[in-house]
């Protein structure tokens, strides 16, 4: 146990760029510095995605001396990629991999911690993908939903069906999100603040669901009926 | 008739070729809707492969032996999404065609499993803009063919006529899966890139058996 890594979980950290795979390792190691972390970025030739070959070299490494390991990837084929590697792996190596449903940072940095402190694999795995919550604390006290200035009156609330189709994906999630930082409002849709696209697009609404929408400030008024009419509008989709 | 080792290598070279002649169309399709590199990647991915089989000391001695090779050097050198997706679509190809000759079945057998690569690798279904919308009916196409008593070289004509209307048929949907579907409803109006390429692939296929057995 001489070695720098004497953690039992290792992290692959997958990315279709090898700067980006190389920085989140770095990040990483900074707060867990017992942890062995592989980068395993770019297409192996200088460019931008993901390849075969650095994934399974990673992977080896990684799983090398018993350990396990927990894979973090960032855009799609980072992800189709990896699960072709354990595909074909030794499927008693492939029994030690866990891939990641996580943020590829935050994923990485709780990740880390958590194998720093000898976690073991399942635990691993789950402050990986725990830290998806970072992005839309809805629930919690003191988010920025709750940081609508105290004892204002509500300005105003609204239940309004959202007509489309695919939800509040995306598109009208950025839509809404700018919208609502242009007036001088706090607005709430389904308890999240409105004004964080990330946080719109966690909520999964979807097509012909209910949403709670509340407004306050000075202009919370003008917020509420630009935000509903935006949603009975479908966000000009339907 | 059947189809030996030399139209799999037939098939492959004429996929490389076509391609490489459609590399640009691709990329426009792709920059559409997706990231731009579909052209670039496919024809990269290609090119290796086409190195590799001329590297070969002695030629590949059946058809699964080519498609094993295809899709080892497309998931190693296609860098995108395509990789992995071609890639676990060739293996399973591989796995389904393990006799030195295929008969109209043998192709079905090919076809079915190389679907059946692309569906578990994307998890992706008919009707959601991918290249399962070309593949999903070629199948189709090929079993109806194979069960009408055509010979492998009409099986493939029929997959590769159904794929080409399957590619066609992506343009109004919207994308459900991969990076088009980041777009939403703005994905629609679009050919899908996969499913073109995917038509471009089933075309040589084709192509090379109706050379085979002319």
């Amino acid at each position: 146990m001489t070695a720098s890594a004497t953690a039992r979980v290792a992290l692959v950290l997958v990315s279709h760029s090898d700067q980006l795979a190389r920085g989140a390792v770095e990040l990483a190691a900074q707060m867990a510095p017992n942890v062995l972390l592989v980068p395993a970025g770019g297409d192996g030739t200088g460019g931008l995605g993901t390849s075969f070959e650095q994934v399974e070299r990673a992977l080896d490494l990684a799983t090398a001396e018993g350990r396990s390991a927990v894979v973090l990837t960032d855009l799609g084929s980072a992800v189709l990629t990896t699960e072709s590697v354990l595909d074909l792996a030794d499927p008693e190596l492939a029994a030690r991999v866990r891939l990641a449903d996580a943020p590829f940072v935050e994923g990485a940095v709780a990740a880390a911690v958590t194998a720093h402190g000898g976690a073991d694999l399942d635990a691993v795995l789950a402050a990986a993908e725990h830290a998806g919550s970072t992005f839309a604390p809805t629930g919690d006290p003191g988010t920025p939903a709750a940081a609508v200035p105290s004892g204002e009156p509500a300005e105003g609330e609204a239940v309004v069906a959202l007509r489309n189709p695919l939800g509040l994906h995306a598109r009208p999630a950025a839509v809404l999100a700018r919208m609502v930082a242009g007036f001088d409002a706090a607005v709430t849709v389904d308890g999240v603040n409105a004004a964080s696209v990330l946080e719109l697009m966690k909520l999964g609404a979807a097509g012909g669901q209910s949403l709670t929408v509340r407004s306050t400030g000075p202009e919370g008024r003008a917020a509420l009926d630009a935000v509903v009419a935006a949603i009975e509008g479908g966000f000009g989709e339907v | 008739m059947t189809l030996d080792v030399s139209w799999a290598i037939a098939w492959v070279r004429g996929t490389a070729q076509t391609v490489a002649e459609h590399r640009d169309e691709l990329v426009e399709l792709d920059r559409q809707i997706g990231d731009g590199d579909h052209g670039e990647n496919l024809t990269r991915g290609f090119t290796a492969v086409i190195q590799r089989l001329d590297a070969l000391e002695e030629p590949p001695a059946e058809v699964g032996d080519v498609l094993k090779l295809v899709a080892t050097t497309l998931m190693s050198t296609v860098g995108g999404a395509a990789g992995p997706l071609y890639g676990t679509a060739y293996l399973r190809a591989a796995k389904a065609t393990g006799a030195p000759r295929l008969d109209s079945a043998g192709v079905v057998a090919l076809l079915e499993g190389a679907l059946e690569g692309i569906v578990v690798r994307g998890k992706s279904t008919t009707g959601e803009k991918t290249m399962v919308d070309a593949w999903s009916p070629a199948v189709e196409a090929a079993v109806l063919a194979a069960d009408a008593g055509l010979d492998p070289a009409g099986v493939l004509a029929a997959a590769a006529d159904a794929a080409e209307r399957g590619a066609e048929a992506t343009i109004p949907m919207v994308a459900s899966k991969g990076r088009a579907s980041y777009l939403g409803e703005r994905s629609a109006g679009h050919r899908d890139p996969g499913a073109e390429s995917s038509a471009l692939v089933l075309r040589a296929a084709a192509w090379a058996a109706a050379e085979a057995t002319a």
